[in-house]
Formats: structure tokens, C-alpha cells, sequence
């Protein structure tokens, strides 16, 4: 290290230049090599531009760890930014963006709006990079760096397109209404957009076009929703309407815009380009337009075996539902020897469910050759599928079971064993004539040992006994002998078998089931010696017997439904279609859902572009870039024209939809809703928040009717998650006119709020009528402090100084986990983060469920279940930041108990740990 | 999108990692290893893992495993793809991907990290702006670098990625001037027991290597373009030429890309250039076998058949081969059970046969399966679909380049069920 240190302050540029290599080589093995901040730092200024490449390199991996330091390399950059050479801009926004020092927040801002409105598309490529690590880094920033979006979704460079709309995907997914009038914009650019920014701005566009066109599905079921359209129209309207969009459909040529422009994309190199343009298809065309996306997908399988793995997942989920779309392709489905296992399964996969009756006799030779293949869980999974193809084509079904029943004398075990399975379920399905297999599969029950295969033998056998009447009792013998030996599964079917034959074979069968069972009451597993008395207790008649053992054959007997074979792919379309979600089918972090149809089509004209506007724009454009022109107009066809006649077929729009003005203000409410559900339905998928577990109904005054003039308002907690913001604590206001005269607009001014908190007010109460009474519901983000929040509430004519201050309890949100994370989290949440008190409790304050009502009444938190009965443990997190909060309370001897609280809050922890004290030791 | 990168080797070890945000422990790899170890073969590792606060999303090239760190909804296929091509840099600088490659090259591979992601989405991942950025090494860079202690980066600003042909660096220069394509096209084949086809398919491509000074338009067209039924194409051919008049039409990038890969129609009947007669026997209740192959050429176009390799893996029971080849040699792996048979040429005369004794483990059964044949071989000078390139205009530059057209057939995934 010190000999490091000496090279980097050599004066030779050799010298550092081989330090900074070997510093390299130590990060990149994962070695640490932070005490050399110092030394390194110092040559971020170097002339030498390798040595400042690695220098970069360097404070990107430590600055976070080294804050302090870091701090002397920016003013490097803040002269950089201001270069003449744009690369050099852009490179020093890089680092600067880079560096994880929050002290810098504003001066990335500032760095930010500046490289958002550099003349270089280069710099404002970058500049949407920087914005999501700023938001990253200080989530705070938000609104100002929506601000910063708005202004680069305007921009017309393919450069800055996908950046920027990676930044809006990452930042504001749910701001739709900044999409709008850059809509037709993305869509012709799109071509021209480098590969990557194509994937993130076509997953983007499928999820606005959910939003903002109608259902091109005609023949689809429409769920029918009335109850919510009642609110804003008569029923006879809707079914008018109802009626005009069935009848009528046209595609809004926006919708067809989109689809003609992704088509092309179609003949991408790259692979998740096409599967990007294909799922757009899936969720957006027409049903029969989407058949062009097969020949795509299917050249993608002749790619790498982890491309193969996603796309053929994809085709999967498509092949249940539109068989038709890759019928054609079949054969491209056939399973080589050498595919890997997961391949070869999710080919068959596929191919199962592109069975049908006319190529069922080729596919079912093609799978004998698979049952015959080495790989024995392929062999398996073939079986599994051969049964499926039996129940889904009845035309198959004896031929298939034939062939499962030859399959029951292969030598291999696991074969066999499955084969068993998959008949059983067959048989189920139509038991009628099978005896004689159920003959066969008995005798098989000397040689199988795998004991799913047994146990659905002895399943067999007993639920259908009175068709084997000679062969069932010997089974029995048979099996009672090993009974011991036998695995839990097969046990609980010798059972059953011996229960269902004392019902209907008593006279042969009575003492071996009475053994069985004997065996069974001494049996190691609780299971077995539960089933084994619930079964002597409904057969065995004596005269403690109740009611229900006279049922006890039509309960042991009953006709029982045939199980499902179905696909693991079933309904997993739920999930967009070439997501991680889809690939793991669960929702992933993030994963932002896509909106159903809209019944009716909001106002498209939001999507027009103002015509002067654009041309202002265009004369700016066309002076800058000038010299392009012609090479550029190879290769995008020529935009200009694209967005003139874009922009005169707009104006028509414009006064169609004047006409149909009640309907517009409709659709706009419905929108608002949208948005509201998808917002919702995103938040959940973030967080583990769990429903409050009590409301308190404790209210606080805010204001006393004989200061306010005759005007009281009280508040109270009402716990509900983030309705105006993620951070924001929901408080119900509830304002009284206790005067005889109407108290008209009252509303909220002169917020005198600490640095950072924010308040949602609620919308200005026109007129409250003598006596009358109203709530309404406002946010405010405390920034997880308990400091006032004041303000004054003010009424037409007056204004009265009131504040709301928070118990810490209501800064947090309840959270669920179970106990092993708790413990973990508690575990790394120790020292500092801990704070704990002794405390007196009342004695009738120590069962759990009075300690778990009075601690969830004081402050808002979620109960964690709890191995030991002495232990109570609750989590939350704080409303504003989402750090968590662990209380735990153990009860200890002679009335006292240990109160600890863990969190990263220390002072809001140490406030909630003083009033949860007395919340306990009070009876 | 991609939080990290981890590079593991065969053994295991994680011999370099990369954070394009905060540092992420490199413990998050040990459920990879967890489900690497349930997978048992390499090939089976699922190529997304989810684990409770990350998404691991890998590919295996050369066997080294990328496994990229993610922390929110992506398409996996996008990351997939991205690690393709981190992979195809990674060739295209130090010609070969490889562990002692990349070590030997950290410092570049780290430059070149650096610049194709930023905060984990894609930079620059063309070849021709990343060589601007950062040189690829070269012994006699190498050389003059320790001498001098100058640098592998790019001492002037690279403007490929400011230009609107971002795949083609400005101010190219050559003395020579030579445009190169090679249409080279696999064929994928199932042939079953009796030796019908049971499926079999042309995948092709165009490989270009174009080393022309300046900026060439170039346009190339073929004989019959109709043959060609699905396209994908390198970003710099212009799609609307393609759709109306069936011209590719480009500037190129420098140096070798793919330019396009196709596949040819399914209607057309794809001629299968060799036959294998096989008779592989196994008796019941006796360690012993008997193994029997002859390949001969079929619907060759008159060309000769040659690099043929067979390769079969042979049931688990197997425990020794004892074969002659009557041409090349064989050799089997008792470990992993693979018989590889190297012919060479097949000449019509004399058709090379392999043959001998199956020894299997005494007592296992007898195996239910014969084992498949894969087969790969070349042929020089042909297109097997009939593929024909036309002519190769260029337009934008004066000089005369020197052009040239070579095709080969490949096998791709054939494979004969015996």
C-alpha cells in the first residue's frame, strides 16, 4: 500500500498510470482499497486522460464510503461541465451523477438543468441518465426532476428518447399525461432509436395504449362493470353508448400508428426488441393481426439457450390461448436429445398445449421417443403430458391410456412410477370399464417401490373395490403385512383402502382392517394415528357411534371429481408478457401492472400537437442541424410530413370531440380513476405494508369553537396508507359550525411548515350550513418528525392560527414479516439503533391480547406472530422515509417487562419508547 | 436496471465484479451457487433466479457465468441480450472470452464496463465507438504502452456516438480497399430411426467484414431474395428499401459485423447432404452391444462433404467402446460417456464406417433407449438453399473496392434418432 501511495505521488505519469491499473485490478477482484483515497483523489485533475478515466472509475466505487473526500474532486467536474467540448460535459455530468454523496444534491440539480437544456443531444442523453440517480439518491427530488422529464420527453433526438423515457419508467411511471403529446413524436422515432431505448420506450407505449384506446377485441367477454358507471350517467345512456361501441368499432389511428410502427421491429437483431414488439402485440392488436409475431419468436429460438429458455416461457403462456398462432410452427418445437432439461420441458410444454385432433397421432409418436430418453425428469414430464393430451382430446383418450398401461412394464422406476400417477388420473375421469387395468396396476404393486406410484395403486383399488371384489381384500393382505415398512403416504391408503372395504366387503375384510388399524393407533406419525382413529370412529359401529357413521359409505364412496390436468402456464398472461414478473410468475419489485381496456376511449385530441408550437420548434431544430439533413433523411422517413399531416388530422379531431363534450368529461373522470387504481395497485407491490391493525377514534382538537368564532374543527388519525402521497400521514378534519349563520369557503393558508414537510390540503369547503358538520381528509408529511405542523384555517372572513402535532405513533405504517425477519432485521439494527426501557405492568395488563390492543392502539403497528407466549413483538415503518421500526415487549418475572424499540430513527424510536411506557403500566 | 456484475468461473470463484451503483455484497452470488449445485449440469442452471432482495439474471459463454445483479422489474431478455454482447466484446477485443483473458486485460475490461452501462442501462455497445473509446491491446501497443507509459484510451474524442451512424466511425482510411461477405447457412435437422426427415430447417447468415475508406452506401442485391422468409437485420440496413424493392442497402460499420441472419422458408424441401446407416444393439441379460455406423453423402450439389464429426452420448450403462474406423479416429469419454468420431471427408467410394463392441456395466439393465448421433459437417462453396448474391453496388465514395462472396453450409442442430 505505501509503496502504491509512493507511485501515485510520483511526479511520472508511468508511475500512476501503473498504480491506477493495479487499484483497478484490486476493485474489480472485490479487494478493498479505500485507504487510498487520498492518494488517488489528487489526480483527478491529471492531463493524462487514462489516469483520469481510472480516477473516475475509482471515486464512483468509494465516494459513497469516503463523503468527506470526495468532496474535493468536485469542483473538477463543476469546470468540467462548463467545457466547450461536449464529450467532456457529458463525461464530468457522468461522474458527478456518479458519486453517492448526498451533501451534493443540489449541485447534480443544478448540473442536471442545465445538461437538460445543453445544445448537444449527447449531453441531454446524459443528463436523463443522471436524473434516475438523483432520484436514487434523494427521492426529495422528485417534482423538480419531473419538471426536468417533462422538458426532455419534448426533446426530438433518438438519442435522448429511450434515456429519457427510462428516467419517466423509473421516476413517475404512473404520469401518463406527460406522455400524451409526445406520443405520435415516440412513435415515429421509434425506428431510429438505439436497440435498448426501443425495448423500455415499447414496454412504455403498451402500457399508455391500455390506458388511452378501446378494446380492439370484438368477440372478447366483456366484464361488465355498470355499478361504477352508474355514478356519472343513467343506465339508458351507458347502454346506448354500450351499444355504439360494439356495433362500431374503429381504430383510433393513433392505436394503428403504434402498431404499424413497432411491425418493423419485428427484424431486429435483437432479441429482446422482438419480444418487446411481440408482447405489444399480444396486448394491443387485434386477435388477428397478432399471428405476425410468431415467425419472430420462433427464429429467436435458434439463438443461445437462455434466450431460448424466455422466449419459449413467452410462447407458453400465448400457445394456451391462441392455439392457431403457432400451429404452423410445430415442428419447431421438437425436442433434440441434446436441449437442456428446461428447454426440452418447456417444449413440451408447448407442444402439449398445440395438441389438437388433427396432429395428435404425430405428436404422440414424436412422444414415444421422448419417454424412451435418457433424461428420466424429461421421461416423466412426458408422461405427465401424454395424460393431459388424453383428457383435453377425448378422441385420444383410450389410445393414450393403452399406451400409458405398456408404459407400466418399462424397466425404469421413476417411468413406471409416473405412468401410475397419470393414470390414476385418467381413470378417474371415466372409470366405467377398467377394470382389467386395474387388475394389472394390482400386480404391479409387488414390484413398484416409488411411493407416489403405490399409493395411487392403492387409491385406485379402493375406490373402485367393488369393481375388483376378488383381487381388493388381497391387496389389503398383502399390504397389511408391510404396513410398518411402508412410507406415510402409502400408510394413509392402506387406510383408506381397508376403510372403504369393511364398508362394502365387511365379511372378508373386517379383521384385516381391524389389524390395520390396530397398527396404525401405535404409529410413529401424528398424521397416521389421526387418520387411523377418525377412520375406527365413522366405520366401526358401537354404540358411542354418532349420527355420522351411518353415512360413513356415502362419505368413504362418494363420487369423487376428476382432478385438472392443466398447464402451469394457465392465466399467467395476468402478468405482462415479457417481464421478469411473467418469467418468475410473481409480481417482481416494481413490476408496474397493465391497465384493462378502457370501456370508453378518453379524449384523444390530449395526444394533438399545437401546430405553431411545432413549427417554432422546427425552425430551432432545422438551423442547428443543418448539415445532417440528408443522411438523416435516409434513414427516418421524413418526420416532417409525419407530424404536418398528424397535426391537420388533428384539428378535424378537435372539433368531433367539441360535439361530444358530456361524454369527454366522462371519460376524464374515468381516467382519474384509472390512474388512482394503477397507483394503488403499485404501491402494494413495493412494500409489505400491511392494513392498519385498529383506527383509534381518539380526537384531538384543533380548534375551540369559542376561539373560532363558532367554528370548531376537530382531527383524528385515521391510519389509511398514502392516499395523497407515499409520505404523507392521513389526518381527518372534522369542522363543526356551531354558530347560526352559514360559515362560508373555508380553507387552509399561511402554512408555516419546518424545511421539508409538505401538506395536502384538503379541497376549500364552500358553505357549512347552521349546526352542520363535515370531514374531510388532508396529507401531511411530517418527515418523520414530530414537529407541529401549523397553519391557519380560514373562513371567508376570518382566520384562526391552529397546528396539528403528531403522536409519533401515527409517523408509522404498519408492517407485516414473520419472525425470523424481524430477528434478522432486529439483528442488524443493534448499538445505537436500540433503545430499551424497564417497565412496570399492570397485572391485568399481561395477556397477549391486551398487550397487542393497547400497543397497536398508541401507535400504529403491525403485529408480528410470535413463537414464545412471554414475547410480543410489532414492525412498522416510518411514513415518510420507510425505515423500519421493531418494538418488541417481553414480560418478565414480578410484573415488569423489558420495552425495546430498534430503528434507524433513533430520535423518534427513543420519543415512541416514552410513550409506550405508561400505555402498558396503566390499567 | 443492472445493479452489478459478477464474472464466476467453472470452480466457482468470483474472479472479477463490477458496481454500476451502490456495492452489492458478493454473498448475493451464493444462491446462485445454491441453485448451480441443484442444476448439477451447467446447461440447466435457470438463467433468472429470484432471491429475497434481488433478481439474478445469468448467461453461460465460454465457460465463464455472467451473473448480473437486478433489483426491479426489467425484461429479462434485455439483460440476457446486454451480457451476449458484454460477452461479444469481450471476444472481439482479446479474441477469445476467457478467464485468463479477462484477467489479463482487467484494466481494459474495466474501461469497457464502464463505458457500455451507465447506471445500469446500456451506453455504447457498438464495437466501431467503443474501439474509439478505448483501443483494443495489441503486443506492439503493448510494447510501446510500457515504453512510453502512454495509454490504451483513445487520445482524441470519438464522435460515432454523436453522429447519426452511430455503428461507423468517422475518418476511416485503408489503402485497400475490400468489402467481404460470407453467406454461411446451417441446416437443423431431426432424422428419425428409418431416416425420414422429421424436421428440418435453413438458418442462415451474412457475415461482413468491409474495410472501405470514408462513408461507402453500399447496396447489395440477390439473385432470389424471395427465398428468404424471415429477416433480422444489423441496425444500419435501411428496412424500407428492403420491404419495397428486397435491396439491402447500408452504410456499413468498420471492421466484421452480421449483417443479416434469415431463415429460409419452411415450404421449401430442404435437401439433407449426408445419410447415416446405424445398427446400435444392446442384448437383454448379456454386458455387451453391438455398435454399427456408415455416413455417405446425399443431395450434395456434386460438392464434397467435409469437417464431419459425429458425437453421441451414450447410455450411463456404457462402460467402454471397442470400435474400428475403417477412416479418421474415435475417441470415448467413459466419464461423461461421449463418443466422438472424428471422419474428416467423405469420399463416395469409400465410405467411412465405424464399428466394434459395446461393453456395459455387468448386472445394470439394459438401456431403453439407442443413444441419438449428432453430426456436424461443412461444405465449401455452396448455399444449400440456393441462396445467390447478385451484385454489390457503392455509392459516396470514387475509389474501385475489391469485392468478394463466399458460402458454406454448415450443420446446425442435426441430429439422426437411431
Amino acid at each position: 500500500d505505501i509503496y502504491l501511495k509512493q507511485m501515485l505521488e510520483s511526479s511520472k505519469d508511468s508511475a500512476k498510470l501503473d498504480a491506477m491499473k493495479r487499484i483497478v485490478g484490486m476493485i474489480a477482484k472485490g479487494k478493498n482499497a479505500s485507504e487510498l483515497f487520498p492518494a488517488v483523489v489528487k489526480n483527478v485533475a491529471s492531463k493524462n486522460i487514462e489516469i483520469k478515466k481510472l480516477v473516475y472509475v475509482y471515486l464512483m466505487r468509494y465516494a459513497e464510503e469516503q463523503q468527506d473526500l470526495a468532496l474535493l474532486s468536485i469542483s473538477t467536474f463543476q469546470r468540467a461541465l462548463k467545457d466547450p467540448n461536449q464529450l467532456i460535459r457529458a463525461s464530468a455530468l457522468r461522474v458527478l451523477s456518479s458519486i453517492r454523496v448526498p451533501i451534493i444534491v443540489p449541485i447534480m440539480m443544478l448540473a442536471i438543468k442545465e445538461a437538460s437544456s445543453d445544445l448537444s443531444p449527447y449531453v441531454r442523453k446524459n443528463a436523463a441518465h443522471a436524473i434516475q440517480k438523483l432520484y436514487s439518491l434523494d427521492p426529495e427530488q422528485k417534482e423538480m426532476l419531473i419538471e426536468v422529464i417533462e422538458k426532455l420527453l419534448k426533446d426530438k433526438s433518438t438519442l435522448v428518447a429511450g434515456s429519457v423515457v427510462m428516467a419517466f419508467e423509473e421516476v413517475c411511471p404512473d404520469r401518463i399525461d406527460l406522455i400524451h403529446k409526445n406520443y405520435r413524436k415516440l412513435c415515429n422515432l421509434l425506428v431510429d432509436v438505439e436497440e435498448w431505448g426501443q425495448v423500455v420506450i415499447i414496454h412504455m407505449l403498451t402500457r399508455y395504449a391500455r390506458t388511452q384506446f378501446v378494446s380492439p377485441w370484438k368477440d372478447d367477454e366483456v366484464v361488465e362493470e355498470y355499478s361504477e358507471n352508474n355514478f356519472y350517467e343513467s343506465d339508458e345512456e351507458q347502454k346506448e353508448k354500450d351499444q355504439k361501441v360494439k356495433n362500431t368499432y374503429t381504430m383510433d389511428p393513433d392505436h394503428r400508428l403504434l402498431l404499424r410502427n413497432t411491425k418493423p421491429l419485428l427484424q431486429s437483431r435483437n432479441a429482446a426488441v422482438v419480444m418487446a414488439v411481440a408482447q405489444l402485440y399480444w396486448h394491443l392488436a387485434p386477435k388477428s393481426e397478432a399471428g405476425i409475431v410468431s415467425k419472430s419468436l420462433v427464429r429467436l429460438l435458434h439463438s443461445n439457450r437462455e434466450v431460448q429458455y424466455i422466449v419459449l416461457q413467452n410462447i407458453a403462456t400465448m400457445s394456451i390461448q391462441r392455439k392457431g398462432m403457432f400451429e404452423p410452427y410445430l415442428k419447431s418445437f421438437y425436442v433434440r436429445s441434446t436441449d437442456p432439461t428446461m428447454i426440452k420441458t418447456l417444449k413440451l410444454e408447448i407442444l402439449t398445449n398445440l395438441a389438437n385432433e388433427a396432429n395428435i397421432s404425430t405428436l404422440l409418436r414424436e412422444f414415444q421417443t421422448y419417454v424412451r430418453s435418457q433424461d428420466k425428469q424429461f421421461a416423466a414430464a412426458t408422461i405427465q403430458a401424454i395424460g393431459r393430451c388424453a383428457t383435453n382430446i377425448t378422441e385420444v383418450t383410450d389410445t393414450c391410456l393403452n399406451g400409458l398401461v405398456c408404459l407400466l412394464s418399462n424397466r425404469d422406476e421413476i417411468v413406471v412410477a409416473e405412468s401410475v400417477v397419470v393414470i390414476k388420473k385418467l381413470l378417474q375421469t371415466q372409470p366405467a370399464h377398467h377394470g382389467e387395468i386395474i387388475k394389472h396396476m394390482a400386480k404391479l404393486l409387488d414390484n413398484i417401490t416409488v411411493p407416489v406410484a403405490r399409493a395411487s395403486i392403492l387409491w385406485l383399488i379402493g375406490e373402485y373395490c367393488e369393481r375388483v371384489p376378488k383381487i381388493a381384500p388381497d391387496v389389503l393382505r398383502k399390504t397389511a403385512k408391510t404396513f410398518t415398512n411402508e412410507d406415510d403416504l402409502v400408510k394413509l391408503q392402506i387406510l383408506n383402502l381397508g376403510a372403504k372395504l369393511y364398508l362394502t366387503n365387511s365379511k372378508q375384510t373386517k379383521l384385516l382392517t381391524q389389524y390395520v388399524l390396530n397398527l396404525g393407533k401405535y404409529d410413529q406419525s401424528y398424521d397416521i394415528r389421526d387418520r387411523t382413529r377418525f377412520i375406527r370412529q365413522l366405520i366401526v359401529p358401537n354404540e358411542k357411534s354418532g349420527a355420522l357413521s351411518k353415512y360413513a359409505k356415502k362419505i368413504f364412496l362418494a363420487q369423487k371429481p376428476a382432478p385438472l390436468l392443466e398447464s402451469p402456464f394457465k392465466d399467467r398472461d395476468h402478468f405482462q408478457l415479457g417481464t421478469l414478473s411473467h418469467t418468475l410468475n410473481s409480481r417482481a419489485t416494481g413490476y408496474l401492472e397493465l391497465s384493462d381496456w378502457p370501456k370508453v376511449a378518453p379524449d384523444p385530441s390530449v395526444r394533438n400537437v399545437d401546430v405553431a408550437e411545432l413549427a417554432k420548434e422546427w425552425t430551432g431544430i432545422l438551423g442547428k442541424t443543418k448539415k445532417e439533413k440528408p443522411t438523416e433523411k435516409f434513414y427516418s422517413e421524413s418526420e416532417e410530413d409525419e407530424d404536418e399531416s398528424s397535426s391537420t388530422s388533428a384539428s378535424g379531431r378537435c372539433l368531433e370531440s367539441n360535439l361530444h363534450l358530456p361524454c369527454l368529461k366522462n371519460s376524464i373522470f374515468r381516467t382519474g380513476h384509472y390512474l388512482k387504481r394503477i397507483r394503488k395497485k403499485f404501491k402494494k407491490s413495493q412494500s409489505y405494508v400491511a392494513a392498519p391493525v385498529s383506527v383509534p377514534t381518539k380526537t384531538h382538537e384543533l380548534l375551540h369553537r369559542m376561539s373560532g368564532k363558532g367554528l370548531a374543527a376537530h382531527y383524528h388519525f385515521s391510519r389509511q396508507p398514502g392516499i395523497f402521497g407515499d409520505r404523507m400521514v392521513s389526518v381527518q378534519l372534522t369542522v363543526t359550525n356551531t354558530t347560526d349563520q352559514k360559515i362560508e369557503n373555508i380553507h387552509i393558508k399561511e402554512k408555516k411548515l419546518p424545511p421539508g414537510m409538505r401538506m395536502h390540503e384538503f379541497n376549500p369547503i364552500e358553505c357549512l350550513e347552521p349546526a352542520g358538520s363535515i370531514t374531510v381528509s388532508m396529507g401531511i408529511d411530517f418527515c418523520d418528525s414530530a414537529q407541529m405542523a401549523s397553519f391557519q384555517l380560514c373562513t371567508k372572513d376570518d382566520y384562526f392560527n391552529v397546528n396539528i402535532q403528531p403522536p409519533v405513533g401515527e409517523l408509522l405504517l404498519p408492517v407485516t414479516m414473520s419472525e425470523k425477519d424481524f430477528k434478522k432485521e432486529q439483528g442488524m439494527l443493534t448499538g445505537m439503533n436500540e433503545t430499551s426501557a424497564t417497565i412496570a405492568v399492570a397485572p391485568q395488563n399481561s395477556t397477549r391480547l391486551v398487550i397487542i390492543e393497547k400497543v397497536v392502539k398508541a401507535a400504529n403497528l403491525g403485529v408480528v406472530p410470535s413463537g414464545q407466549d412471554n414475547i410480543h413483538r410489532f414492525a412498522a415503518k416510518t411514513v415518510h422515509s420507510g425505515s423500519l421500526m421493531l418494538v418488541t415487549v417481553e414480560l418478565k418475572e414480578s410484573s415488569t417487562a423489558q420495552l425495546i424499540i430498534n430503528t434507524e430513527k433513533t430520535v423518534i424510536g427513543s420519543v415512541l419508547l416514552r410513550e409506550l411506557k405508561p400505555v402498558l403500566s396503566q390499567g | 436496471m443492472i445493479h452489478s456484475l459478477f464474472l464466476i468461473n467453472c470452480s466457482g470463484d468470483i474472479f472479477l465484479e463490477k458496481h454500476w451503483k451502490s456495492v452489492v455484497s458478493q454473498s448475493v452470488c451464493d444462491y446462485f451457487f445454491e441453485a448451480q449445485e441443484k442444476a448439477i449440469d451447467v446447461e440447466n442452471v435457470p438463467p433468472v433466479i429470484s432471491t429475497p432482495h434481488h433478481y439474478l439474471i445469468s448467461i453461460y459463454r465460454d465457460k465463464i457465468f455472467f451473473v448480473s445483479v437486478i433489483q426491479t422489474e426489467v425484461p429479462p431478455l434485455f439483460v440476457i441480450e446486454f451480457l451476449h454482447r458484454v460477452a461479444d466484446t469481450f471476444q472481439d477485443y482479446f479474441g477469445e472470452c476467457s478467464e485468463t483473458a479477462i484477467k489479463d486485460n482487467v484494466v481494459i475490461v474495466y474501461e469497457l464496463l464502464e463505458e457500455m452501462l451507465d447506471n445500469g442501462f446500456p451506453l455504447a455497445t457498438e464495437s466501431n465507438i467503443l474501439k474509439e473509446l478505448i483501443k483494443p491491446p495489441t503486443i506492439l501497443r503493448s510494447v510501446v504502452n510500457s515504453i512510453t507509459g502512454s495509454s490504451n484510451v483513445g487520445d482524441t474524442l470519438p464522435t460515432g456516438q454523436l453522429s447519426n451512424i452511430p455503428w461507423r466511425r468517422a475518418g476511416v482510411k485503408y489503402t485497400n480497399n475490400e468489402a467481404y461477405f460470407d453467406v454461411i447457412e446451417e441446416i437443423d435437422a431431426i432424422i428419425d430411426k428409418s431416416g425420414s426427415t422429421v424436421f428440418a430447417e435453413i438458418q442462415g447468415v451474412i457475415d461482413s467484414c468491409i474495410k472501405l475508406s470514408g462513408m461507402p452506401d453500399l447496396s447489395l442485391s440477390f439473385m432470389n431474395p424471395r427465398l428468404l422468409d424471415d429477416v433480422s437485420f444489423h441496425p444500419c440496413i435501411r428496412f424500407k428499401r428492403w420491404e419495397s424493392e428486397r435491396v439491402l442497402s447500408f452504410i456499413p460499420p468498420d471492421g466484421n459485423f452480421r449483417l443479416i441472419s434469415y431463415r429460409v422458408s419452411s415450404q421449401n424441401l430442404v435437401a439433407i447432404p449426408v445419410y447415416v446407416k446405424h445398427m446400435i444393439s444392446f442384448k437383454e441379460n448379456s454386458s455387451s452391444g453391438r455398435f454399427d455406423v456408415t455416413i455417405g453423402p446425399k443431395q450434395n450439389m456434386g460438392k464434397t462433404v467435409e469437417g464431419v464429426v459425429m458425437t453421441v452420448h451414450m447410455p450411463k450403462a456404457v462402460l467402454n467402446m471397442n470400435l474400428t474406423a475403417t477412416q479418421g479416429s474415435y475417441t470415448f469419454d467413459p466419464v461423461i460417456k461421449v463418443l466422438t468420431w472424428d471422419v474428416g471427408k467423405i469420399t463416395p467410394q469409400k465410405l467411412p464406417n465405424l464399428k466394434g463392441i459395446v461393453n456395459l456395466q455387468s448386472g445394470a439393465p439394459k438401456p431403453e433407449e439407442n443413444p441419438s448421433l449428432n453430426i456436424q459437417f461443412k461444405i465449401q462453396q455452396l448455399a444449400i438453399s440456393g441462396l445467390k448474391v447478385n451484385r454489390l453496388d457503392m455509392y459516396g465514395e470514387k475509389y474501385k473496392p475489391f469485392k468478394g462472396v463466399k458460402y458454406i453450409t454448415k450443420a446446425g442442430k442435426f441430429q439422426v434418432r437411431t
